[in-house]
């Protein structure tokens, strides 16, 4: 709590949703921190409530039909109860956020150069359209987008895919937020240039000195530049680690799973590992005990209760799992054919 | 631009011609629509009839009173029939009626069709919400010539708040224009305050959850801003070109009813007595100023549109 590197701390965060289903319970018991400068990821497969998660910082996900729990503690603002004005000087100005399809996320009908010069002018009242102009095209020549000047004056369908989202990315950084949360920033991007952008996103938030939390369901793409990562399963977090420990130590069996569906160049196709089989968990009647059992090949009797998110390798490490087994156990059926990955009956290799 | 301008008056071109066709002909197979019987009048003899037929032109070839009648109308000397007054001379008298009714109710309907929508998607779902509904159905479903008789009735006759009907010109007597059109405007405006708050409540509820919405949220704008200048800044679109056909229409001689009601001598009455006449020459003249008066107005939407949503190419 007095640690004066610690910019965002998430206790025990739940979020359900009233549906005509039931009740979704999408983030069920999240706590994580988040340090000055640190690039945080979460990944997870679909459904698994990283997007929530990421969203309720900034109250998006705030609506009729919604019900949190837990706390958020941002620069000493607690987020989850706080007023809706009171969010709104954190939003943009504080902690910005950049979203997936950056064609949809900006509004067609107007300048790309306005909508940064609005989000400047929300939080500097002080600024001059025309000084908040000029800013708009500096930001938007610092994230590489050719002939600022000019394209400040285009609309966002003017912009290829990778040009719209660095429009999105000189938004979010034009107040100097020192968070950014960038939901799945490349995944409606072409191939070549996610991992451009990725880099250019790492780059910028070392300069300006803002956190990010990077939310993605592809291992691949934070591996270049978290310092952390959370994997989420049917809404909790079951890995918490460096990425170095992530990588060559995991303890999950879900995270075994991710890691052997990367796709790896030194590999061909024919010898990847499988996905992993089934399907993801219902979060209105969530299975009982480890979300993870129904899916898991080395499931038994104890995984019935939930195994808290504790550190199971060295007393007082910072990698945390939430797996019954004993880390030589996990060391002993992670491998498979010397690759980290999810075996089961199906796993075949070629 | 350019090319746009060339292929609008193309079509327009097009339009009048096809128009005037389809109105000449339709005349020429209506039974009892022989135009020099009734000229001559009830008594005449055979030899008036064929007299009359011939100075008029009725024995020639179709085709060709259809060229000479229209040869007419590009001259300003076409009569009408009945009455042997210049067609295009009635219409200019008509028109300043036609146009005052249509562009008071037009503001009226647009301003009150865009305040009950926005009001609407913003209360979805609530009593607000739900009263407008109610009330946009009764005005959409109450037919203008009853509403307008009702309000003609009681607040013009029997209270006397209003005129109950009548035009005075705007030139004349300004308060006394205003007031004898308060009522036709009102009439006619319901039924497209009911329509137009409908489309736009609908279009805001659509464009709520559009992921510009949420990114304009997170950018820390207030919920004011994001409805105004984000939402509904898009949801209008739609509707202002919607109003431009509407008005159009208006214009065109599409306020029969209203007219009638409130006795307006405007376009539309014109219009509604010269079919009853069979009155060849008025009824084209009127139809082809109603299909002009579509097209260039809906030259005019598209270039708003295009101007409102960039992503349009003209
Ligand atoms: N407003 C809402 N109302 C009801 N259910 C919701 C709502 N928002 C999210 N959910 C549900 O919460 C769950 C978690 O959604 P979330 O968007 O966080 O997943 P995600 O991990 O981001 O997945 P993806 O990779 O598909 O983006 C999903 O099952 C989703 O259907
Ligand atoms: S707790 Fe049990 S079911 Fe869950 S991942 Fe570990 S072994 Fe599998
Ligand atoms: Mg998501």
């Amino acid at each position: 709590m007095s640690d004066p590197e610690r910019l965002l701390e998430v206790r025990d965060l739940r979020v359900c949703f009233q549906t005509e289903g039931g009740v979704v319970k999408a983030v069920g018991g999240v706590s994580f921190d988040v340090d000055r400068g640190e690039v945080v990821a979460i990944v997870g497969e679909s459904g698994s409530g990283k997007s929530v998660t990421a969203m309720t910082l900034m109250g998006l996900t705030r609506s009729a039909n919604a019900s949190f729990q837990g706390s958020a503690r941002f620069e000493g603002t607690e987020l989850i109860a706080a007023r809706e004005d009171q969010l709104r000087r954190i939003r943009g100005a504080r902690i910005a956020m950049i979203f997936q399809d950056p064609m949809s996320s900006l509004n067609p009908v107007q300048r790309v150069g306005e909508q940064i010069v609005e989000q400047i002018r929300v939080h500097d009242h002080a600024i001059s359209k025309r000084a908040a102009g000029e800013r708009a095209i500096t930001l938007m020549a610092r994230v590489g987008i050719p002939q600022a000047r000019e394209r400040a004056r285009s609309y966002p369908h003017e912009f290829s895919g990778g040009m719209r989202q660095r429009a999105m990315i000189a938004m979010a950084l034009s107040c100097s937020p020192s968070l950014l949360i960038a939901d799945e920033p490349t995944t409606a991007l072409d191939v070549t240039i996610q991992a451009q952008i990725i880099s250019e996103l790492k780059q910028l938030c070392e300069e300006t000195g803002a956190a990010v939390i990077l939310v993605s369901h592809d291992l691949g793409v934070v591996a270049d530049i978290a310092d952390r990562v959370l994997v989420m399963y049917g809404g909790r977090i079951v890995e918490q680690a460096t990425l170095d420990e992530l990588f060559y130590d995991p303890q999950h069996p879900y995270t075994w799973g991710l890691l052997g569906s990367i796709a790896r160049l030194d590999r061909d196709r024919t010898q990847r590992l499988p996905a992993i089989a089934g399907m993801p968990p219902s979060l209105v009647n969530p299975p009982e005990g480890c979300h993870f059992r129904p899916r898991c090949p080395h499931a038994f009797e104890r995984c019935t209760q939930v195994p808290g998110l504790d550190s199971r390798l060295a007393q007082g490490s910072g990698h945390l799992d939430r797996c019954w087994l004993s880390p030589e156990q996990k060391r002993k059926l992670r491998s498979v054919e010397g690759v980290i990955g999810l075996a089961s009956d199906e796993t075949v290799i070629a | 631009m350019g090319r746009f301008v060339v292929r609008r008056v193309a079509s327009t071109i097009g339009v009048l011609i096809a128009i005037s066709i389809f109105t000449f002909l339709i005349f020429q197979a209506i039974p009892n629509g022989d135009p020099a019987l009734r000229l001559a009048g009830r008594t005449a003899t055979q030899t008036q009839i064929e007299a009359i037929r011939h100075t008029w032109g009725f024995d020639k070839p179709i085709y060709i009173q259809y060229l000479r009648t229209m040869e007419k109308i590009f001259d300003g000397s076409v009569v009408s029939y009945n009455q042997g007054f210049n067609v295009e001379e009635e219409i200019r008298r008509d028109l300043p009626v036609t146009a005052s009714l249509a562009l008071g109710a037009g503001f009226i309907w647009l301003a009150l069709g865009i305040v009950f929508g926005a009001l609407s998607a913003w209360r979805a779902g609530r009593w607000l919400d739900r009263g407008l509904t109610v009330l946009s159905m009764i005005g959409v479903s109450m037919p203008v010539f009853f509403l307008g008789a009702v309000l003609a009735y009681y607040v013009g006759d029997k209270w006397g708040v209003l005129p109950p009907g009548d035009y005075v010109k705007l030139t004349e007597d300004p308060w006394g224009w205003l007031e004898h059109l308060v009522m036709p405007w009102f009439a006619l405006s319901v039924l497209f305050i009911g329509v137009y708050s409908r489309v736009l409540r609908s279009t805001i509820l659509d464009n709520i959850n559009d992921d510009y919405v949420r990114t304009a949220r997170a950018k820390g704008l207030s919920e004011r801003q994001v409805m105004i200048r984000h939402v509904l800044r898009n949801s209008l679109i739609p509707i202002i070109s919607l109003w431009g056909l509407d008005f159009a229409s208006v214009i065109g001689g599409g306020a029969i009813l209203t007219e009638s009601v409130f006795n307006l001598h405007g376009v539309g009455q014109y219009a509604a007595q010269s079919v009853q006449a069979l009155d060849i020459p008025s009824v084209l003249v009127i139809t082809m100023f109603g299909a002009f008066t579509v097209v260039l107005l809906s030259a005019i939407v598209d270039v708003v549109y295009a101007a409102l949503d960039p992503r349009i190419r003209l």
